[in-house]
This record gives C-alpha cells, structure tokens and sequence, in this order.
C-alpha cells in the first residue's frame, strides 16, 4: 500500500531532479520570477562565470520595488541604476520584462497570477520572501536570496533540503466582518513570528472555502511573517474557476490534462504533518498589530498589552523596545490609537478585492482631516479595472490618493515613504522598525479596517463607523 | 568564496529577539547593485544611538556576533549577510535563525550557528563582561569552544562541505546537467513558458504621470 502524502510531499517529489543521501535534493524550479531589488549581482555572477541563463523562457521579470509610484520619473539616481540592470540584464538573456510604464507591469506577486503565470503544483522561487504568495493555487513557492536567484539562472534547479510540514486547520464559522488578513494576523499572533521555522504550511479547513483566490493569496502571503518557509492551499473549484479566466491559462485539450494532475493535489487521508496547529475562527474579529513584529498583535477591539504579563524575558524585552518604539501604553484601546497615514497596496493587499472591500467603505464618505491615504494598485491591469467599475472616483471623492501600481509604502525602498515618527495603518505585511520610514510606525490591518481608520482617523473597523 | 575550518575572534553580544533583516540593513541601502562595500549599512538605524554595541571602541574588530532568538527573520534580502561580512563578522551564533537568512548566511561563507539558549546567554554573559573574550568555532568538529567549554553544533553535511571546501555550488550542480535534462523531457506539455513580447503602453496613465 502506498505510503499517504502531504500536498507539499507530493510537490516537492514531483520537483525532485535528484536524490542522494547525505546531500539536499536538487529541486526542479518550473517559473522563475526577478525583480530589479535582488537580481542585479546575480547577472553580474553569471557574467563573470561566462555563464548564461539557462531557461529564459521560465523566467518572469518586473520592475516593482523601486518605481515611483506618483509618475513616471525615476529621479533617484540608485533606484535609476537598479531599473538600468535590470533592463540591460533582460535584454542581454532574452527575458520577458514588465516594466514601468507598461500595462501589464505590477508588483511581482500580484502579475504572475493575474496573468495565469502561476498553476497548482508548481515551483516557483523568487529573490523576495513573499513569493509564498503563489501557494494559494497549490504551489510551492518561496523566497532566495541572491545567490540562489544565480543558481537559478545558472542552473534551473535549487540544491536544497526538504524541508518539515505543518497542517494549519482553521474551524468554525468565519464572521462575517473578518477577512482573509485577520485570519493571518490571528494565527501569526496564535503562533508567534517564528512559530512556523523550518516548515511549509498547508492552510486547511472548511472556513478556506469561503476564502477568495485574492484572499488566499493574502493569507499564503504571509507564511513567511510566521517564520514558514513557504504556505500552500490545496487547489479546488474556486482555484480552477480563477485560473481558468487568466491569458496564460492552459487552453483546450491541454486544460483538462492538467485539471486531472491538478486534481491529485491533495493531502491523502491519513498522511502526517510534522507540525498540527488549530485555529478557531468563530469567535475571531478584526486583527491589528501593535509592536514591531508581525506576531505583536490583538483584535482591534483589544488592547496594548503588558509586557509585565509576558513570561519569555527575550520576548519581554522586545515588547518593551516595540513599545518604546511604537509610543504605545499598556492597556490603551487599539481603537482610540489616532492614525497620520494609512495605505492600501502591496502584494498582500494591493488586488481588486481589496480594492472593492475599500470603497465599500469610503462610498459617500470623506477620509478624516489630517490624515494622507494613498491607495497603490497592485498592478497596471488592477488600476485598469478598478477605473472601468469607478472605484478611483470613489477612493478621491473621499479624499485618497490614487496611485501608479507599485509596491510603494510597503518598504522603504522608493519615494513613497513616512516622514519621521508618522503612524500608519497599512495593508502591508512588515511592521518592522523603520520598515516605511525611518521612525515609521506600522499598524497592520485589513482592507476595510484600513478604510474605516482613515475615515475615523483611528484604527477603526466598518462597524464602528456604523455605529458612530 | 574562501574556506573555512575554523574561526578564533571576539565576540559581541546583541540579547535583541526577532532581528529583523530590515534592521540588519534598512531598504534604502538594497538599492546598491554591487555585492560589497555594505559595512556602513550594517545596523545603520541602530548604529545612530551612541550606546549602540557595535559603536564602543572596545568591540571594535569583533568577529563573532553572538545574537539571540529568530536571528535576520524577514526579508530575503541577501545583503544582510553581505553587511555583517563586510564589517568582519565571519560567525553568528543565536538560538534559532530566519530560515532565508541561514541559508543566505552559508552560501556567502558566513557561519550561522545554531545553539540551545542556555549555551548562548552563558556565551553572551561572557562577552559582555570581557571584550577581549575569545570565541574558537571550528567546523570540523562542529563545535563552539570557549572558556574550557565546548558546545556542539550541527549543520548540514553538504553545507558544511562547501564551507570547509570553499566551493562554488553552482558549479557542482552544473555537472549534474544530464539528470537535468532528462527531468526536463518528463515535464507536463501544458505547463508555462514566456516568450518576450515588446513593451505595451499602458493607456491609463494620466497625461500628468507621464512627465
């Protein structure tokens, strides 16, 4: 009798080139996404070594990290070299390059699938932690570092060791305010941000049904905040029917081949995780960080911690430097914490569902006095749509900033920054130090939490607004 | 990348949880399409507060960060190792590491070794104490030693070959390329490949945004 598999044991052997003992395995990589951020030293590797890139036409490039995202001028004169590299390195290898200015450019995360890049059962690596993204359509997708983006230019293939399996079963009812971020920020907050080390997540359960491919991108988005190596959803009928619609979907014949191989990818009954954990979403409401790490968060209706109340004296500590950090109070309400900023973007919440879920809540309202909302579409194809269905005249009716696609406020990396010791409320995935802005402070919320606090002017969730 | 068996130098306590790559080397200093030169990147927030670690002329020329728990968790950015090698650090030692950042730290050469709690508070309370205080961490036996102590580390076997060795692993794989190539011909018909198309303007940029 065959021995029951994990979806990610079943990937990852599919992907295996070669396998010896005592080496890791060599691992097949089926798409390979760049970006102008991690990728200019690993040409400059290939070109020193006389080497080429083996599998161009499994290669994806993007400008997204450093582009501006208010016009087209590139005035930064590092951010110009980057965009330079990249260019020139694509040109040389034959690459397909989405670039500033064209209308299928966008952050990397959020192009691939728009466009069917990405199917179940792939491997996908990208020099850029979040490219777990991608596991909401079955997919085994993680970040590299430089290096590994050489190897797999040089090579198409990662030596690499496979890595442990954890099972994430969320149960209950989903509430009807609760979105697919809260349901990551409550299990990062459940399970700490380093709960998931040296494991790739499969999300489970009956509440995922519910859950959106937009949203399932968001959750898969954030595995690595949990310390995960890579998170995956296995594929259903909600992935099929999203894929379907893509320009780079399998066509005729060729559809149902893969629709039967995509079919087989699930976790057989009875295979074993290395790792179990449960969340219960019933009683789960909207989610806020209040630290300096993805996992220093509460329900909004909560509030800021004691650091006395914690029991690890490291992490103690960190709760008072993130305190310290975030100008916060034990015991404050999260909902009367007043906002400067908020933002709407990136490749955790940049795509047309959120978008939608935004406007929502500004229609026939105006963003509170004092405060800057910038709206960044996650890609050129998201702004074109979220114009066609008016949304742009209900984000600057209201009082937003409609943007270039971009990932923006994100990261401190392009002009799209907080000015000193600001406080945002952002659809990002970082709430690090200084992660907008030198002395950025960082609140991560949902979409529509991030609508209703930029109505509010502070961290509010639609129903308080109602109420109000 | 050179090899390394074993390493003596000093070292220098940072008792921070969850240090993130964005704190290890802030955004603005990823733009740098170079591979070096990132020593004045290294904790340059951190760096700002005068009683930071790293600014005290006595750990200057440390060459052994000893860390704490979830060491360079986040992004996967490549040149938070490329900063702690540039300014000297040739060995971290913490309780757990991001797991990008572990992999990204041995490809480059850098050690990260990975400790019970325990044997890294006892090896920062020394540190702490003494600035001249030396740290032996060889990698042949895999282990640390320090003060007539030895803890014992593990690493994976193939890293740990390349690391002794000082080899370019993209070459070792290249002389796999026949195994590669038959793979190649049992992948699926349907599955994508990318031809280069040229530039598509995007209509919906507003006339102002196009300066």
């Amino acid at each position: 009798m065959k021995t029951p598999k994990t979806i990610i044991e079943k990937v990852w052997e599919e992907h295996t080139v070669q396998q010896k003992p005592g080496e890791p395995d060599l691992l097949y990589i089926d798409l390979h996404l760049i970006h102008e951020g991690s990728s200019p030293q690993a040409f400059d590797g290939l070109r020193l070594a006389g080497r080429k890139v083996r599998r161009p036409d499994l290669t994806l490039a993007f400008e997204d990290h450093v582009i501006p995202t208010r016009s087209l001028m590139l005035t930064d004169q590092m951010s110009r070299q980057c965009v330079a590299a990249l260019r020139r390195n694509c040109a040389d290898h034959e690459i397909q390059l989405f670039q500033f200015g064209d209308s299928r450019q966008g952050i990397v995360h959020v192009v691939a699938p728009e466009r069917g890049y990405v199917y179940p059962g792939m491997s996908v690596i990208c020099g850029d932690s979040h490219t777990a993204t991608h596991g909401a359509f079955g997919a085994l997708a993680f970040g590299v570092g430089t290096s590994d983006v050489e190897h797999v230019l040089a090579t198409q293939t990662l030596s690499i060791t496979q890595p442990r399996t954890m099972a994430v079963e969320f149960v209950g009812d989903l509430p009807q305010d609760v979105q697919a971020k809260d349901l990551i920020l409550a299990l990062i907050a459940q399970i700490g941000a380093n709960g998931a080390n040296g494991h790739v997540i499969e999300y489970r359960g009956a509440p995922l049904a519910r859950i959106s491919m937009e949203g399932r991108m968001t959750m898969c988005n954030m595995s690595i905040e949990a310390g995960a190596r890579a998170g995956l959803i296995a594929p259903d009928d909600v992935t099929y029917t999203y894929l379907h619609e893509r320009p780079n979907a399998p066509k005729g014949a060729a559809w149902g081949e893969a629709m039967a191989h995509w079919q087989s990818l699930v976790t057989d009954p009875g295979a074993v995780f290395d790792k179990t954990v449960t969340v219960d979403v019933s009683s789960l409401s909207p989610f806020v960080t209040w630290g300096t790490n993805p996992g220093q968060a509460v329900p909004l209706s909560g509030s800021v911690p004691e650091p006395a109340s914690i029991a690890d004296t490291q992490d103690r500590a960190a709760a008072e430097r993130a305190l310290s950090y975030m100008d916060l109070v034990p015991g404050t309400r999260m909902d009367s914490v007043e906002i400067d900023t908020v933002f709407v973007g990136s490749c955790t919440n940049g795509r047309m569902e959120d978008l939608r879920s935004v406007a929502d809540v500004l229609r026939g309202r105006k963003v509170a006095d004092g405060v800057t909302m910038l709206v960044v579409p996650g890609s050129m194809e998201v702004r074109k749509h979220a114009e066609a269905e008016g949304l742009h005249e209900v984000f600057l009716a209201a009082g937003a900033e409609w943007r270039l696609s971009g990932c923006s406020m994100c990261l401190g990396m392009n002009a799209d920054r907080l000015d000193g010791a600001k406080r945002c409320a952002s659809t990002s995935n970082r709430n690090y130090e200084g992660r907008q802005g030198p002395q950025a402070r960082t609140h991560l919320v949902s979409p529509a939490v991030a609508a209703a606090t930029a109505v509010a002017g502070r961290l509010a969730a639609p129903s308080h607004l109602e109420a109000s | 990348m050179k090899p390394l068996t074993e390493h003596v130098g000093r070292g220098v306590s940072l008792r921070r949880s969850n240090v993130d790559t964005d704190q290890i080397i802030p955004a603005e200093f990823c733009k740098r399409i170079t591979k070096s030169g990132f020593d004045d990147a290294l904790f340059a927030t951190w760096r700002k507060e005068p009683k930071f670690v790293l600014n005290r002329p006595e750990r200057q020329g440390a060459s052994i960060l000893v860390a704490s728990h979830n060491f360079g968790t986040g992004s996967s950015r490549e040149h938070a190792v490329w900063a702690l090698r540039d300014w000297g650090f040739r060995v971290v030692i913490a309780t757990s590491y991001g797991d990008i950042f572990r992999r990204n730290s041995f490809t480059n050469g850098l050690l990260a070794v990975e400790l019970a709690e325990a044997a890294v508070n006892e090896l920062a309370a020394r540190v702490e104490d003494d600035s001249s205080f030396e740290i032996t961490v060889d990698l042949m036996t895999c282990e640390v030693r320090a003060n007539g102590q030895a803890y014992g580390f593990e690493v994976e076997e193939r890293a740990r070959w390349l690391l002794l060795k000082g080899l370019d692993e993209i070459s070792l794989t290249l002389l796999k390329d026949e195994a590669v190539r038959e793979y190649e011909l049992t992948r699926p018909h349907w599955l994508p490949t990318i031809k280069p198309t040229p530039l598509v303007p995007a209509a919906e940029i507003p006339e102002e945004a196009r300066a």
